[in-house]
């Protein structure tokens, strides 16, 4: 809620309104979900729903809808309503902008506050570019995995560009937080799609050294883990033979600790042709300490035999796996 | 482990009705219609629907719609394919279809489809996979698929699919169990799923699990029980949901209840609302937690309800 709240003049009592009468809710004879009104919410309603279907686009109007707005941020009708308004007062798009910015902390996970941004982006174009990217990294700063925020953002880039400081963006929320999967998903948006870069697999060997050093600094992250498998989309043969790809398998198992998405990799390179050095099978052998229930001696049942073991919430999808392995030679 | 406490959830649902002075109220005035969904059809789940007077339900919903045909959040509001889809559920709960011009509603819906195939929330033109999902499940209901281009949404869908298996809001949009759910959904009630790559998505679905029990909707973000629904539906959709330890999610889903007041809330200890305590009981109705009715993941109705639509007359 908006900080004047507590000094709000109703609107019964302002000279500029005198001549509106507000309409009240009509909920029928019985309502079935009937909400319970706060006084200074149920007059701006009233008179909002006066405005609305007079079909009133004036400026008192578009003063209203700011009202309800922050009585209200989720009214979608009131903001369908602004925007009639702004339409027809030919109004000042770039101080909506600043309305929207004053309102985007409390109101960060709002569909209709990115929607309505969107819609003014759209009628300014190019020239908003460089300040929205700008507006929208502050949004980010304080919530850096906002869904809303990071569609946003995509739909700048593709609509009207900016890719060009995007990747060292990335780069930059990753220093900070190497386990952001909205952050990683956005690399991937960018190598993939700037026209700057030249396509994934032009991008794919220095990817692949950039992911292998975030993999050691934290080798429990899912996202680098899952990044690096799609940095070889439609090209599995090309990631069983990266030697870069089976040597982090096999630095992180050696540490013995955080060592699951290593398995999981080591598996998955397995199934796809990859021949382990007697290293590999060293290292998963040194990870089981149990002498009463050996490894299986076929490395891939070993792995999926430890996963079991070690990550048992999924304990039934790493049965399956050993189910679908193919049998031994 | 705990139990579900149902008589409080039930006097829970009925009294958000009467609660005054909320500003939970406040705030999902314009929404009361998705609200109406989750409480009715929680009612149904534990078996208590008939409490409500669904005369009075079905005269208000009418009054909701618009001579676009599509349905608004409340009296008063513009249309929109969220609504629109909650009256559609809610008057399958009643078995009311037949107060519907369906033809209305069918043209509403298709005329919110895009070229590319994709489907815009309301005039105002959002697109999201949630829309499509929307307009693919509602018109399945009214049994008019054929008024849109399938196979232009089920293409739009498939461009939505990621590298890990999962589906984001837009082309390049993260994976989001919520889009996901919507995605698979789609893809589900058209006969596509053979778009879905069932083990990888499977996998990242099942990671989702943490060690609490507890669902998240995304790598490294926290359970909610509104993922019980959205991943667990998925993964009963694809067929994986063996994939999961299903006790340990009972047992979070069951420890999210306020077992004084009733009603469930996203994580233990934290406020109850209405969305989350549907999502709380539908989950447990997928993981066939004794003495609820089960209910159909793509559709999100009761199977019974279903087959009403689809295998009667």
């Amino acid at each position: 809620m908006d900080s004047d709240e507590g000094d709000r003049e109703p609107l019964s009592r302002r000279a500029e309104w005198s001549d509106v009468i507000p309409l009240p809710q009509d909920d029928g004879p019985n309502p079935v979900v009937s909400i319970a009104y706060k006084e200074d919410f149920r007059e701006t309603m009233d008179y909002f729903r006066a405005i609305y279907q007079a079909d009133e686009r004036s400026p008192r109007a578009l003063c209203l809808t700011r009202e309800a707005i922050l009585a209200n941020p989720g009214n979608y009708t009131v903001w369908h309503f602004r925007r009639l308004v702004l339409q027809a007062l030919n109004a000042d798009l770039y101080k909506e902008l600043d309305f929207l910015q004053q309102i985007a902390n409390s109101n960060a996970k709002n569909y209709q506050l990115w929607h309505h941004r969107r819609w003014v982006i759209e009628r300014l174009g190019a020239d908003a570019r460089a300040k929205e990217l700008e507006l929208n990294k502050e949004i980010l700063s304080r919530d850096t995995k906002n869904y809303h925020a990071w569609s946003h953002r995509q739909w700048v880039l593709q609509a009207l560009g900016g890719w060009e400081d995007e990747l060292d963006y990335c780069h930059c929320l990753l220093e900070q937080d190497v386990f952001n999967n909205s952050t990683w998903n956005q690399r991937y948006f960018v190598i993939t799609r700037s026209p700057f870069l030249g396509g994934l697999k032009a991008m794919r060997e220095s990817e692949v050294r950039y992911t292998v050093k975030a993999i050691l600094a934290q080798p429990n992250n899912e996202s680098p883990w899952r990044y690096l498998r799609g940095l070889y989309k439609d090209d599995i043969e090309a990631l069983v033979d990266d030697p870069q790809v089976s040597s982090v398998c096999l630095k992180v198992m050696n540490t013995k600790s955080n060592y699951i998405f290593a398995l999981i990799m080591l598996l998955d390179l397995l199934c796809n042709g990859f021949q382990p050095s007697q290293e590999f099978r060293d290292a998963v052998d040194a990870l089981w300490t149990s002498d009463t229930h050996p490894l299986d001696s076929d490395l891939a049942k070993a792995i999926c035999y430890i996963l079991e073991h070690v990550d048992s919430l999924r304990a039934g999808y790493w049965m399956w796996r050993k189910s679908k392995l193919p049998q031994a030679a | 482990m705990g139990e579900l406490a149902v008589d409080k959830h039930v006097k829970y649902i009925i009294s958000v009705e009467k609660k005054k002075d909320s500003f939970e109220s406040v705030v999902m005035d314009h929404l009361r219609m998705n609200g109406a969904y989750w409480g009715l059809t929680t009612l149904d789940i534990l078996g208590k629907l008939h409490d409500v007077d669904a005369d009075e339900v079905i005269s208000w919903i009418m009054k909701c719609q618009h001579e676009s045909g599509g349905f608004a959040g409340n009296i008063g509001h513009d249309p929109h394919m969220l609504y629109t889809l909650s009256a559609v559920q809610v008057l399958a709960l009643f078995n009311k279809l037949d107060v519907l011009d369906i033809d209305k509603v069918a043209y509403y819906i298709s005329g919110l489809q895009n070229e590319d195939g994709s489907f815009s929330g309301d005039i105002w033109g959002e697109v999201d996979t949630r829309f499509s999902y929307i307009a693919i499940c509602c018109l399945s209901i009214l049994r008019c698929l054929d008024k849109i281009n399938v196979e232009k949404a089920v293409n739009y869908i498939v461009s939505c699919k990621n590298l890990d298996g999962g589906f984001g809001c837009t082309p390049g949009g993260e994976s989001h169990a919520g889009q996901i759910f919507c995605c698979v959904g789609a893809l589900a009630i058209t006969g596509s799923l053979h778009h879905v790559d069932k083990d990888l998505l499977g996998w990242w679905l099942c990671e989702r699990q943490v060690k609490s029990g507890g669902l998240n909707g995304r790598p490294e973000k926290l359970p909610d029980v509104c993922y019980s629904w959205w991943v667990l539906s998925s993964l009963i959709m694809i067929d994986r949901v063996h994939w999961i330890d299903k006790d340990k999610l009972v047992k979070f889903i069951l420890d999210c209840q306020d077992v004084e007041n009733g009603g469930i809330s996203d994580r233990p200890d934290d406020a109850v609302d209405v969305f989350h305590t549907y999502f709380g009981v539908a989950g447990l109705s997928l993981l066939e937690y004794p003495g609820l009715k089960a209910i159909d993941p793509a559709y999100a109705l009761p199977v019974d309800v279903i087959n009403r639509i689809f295998f009667s007359k």
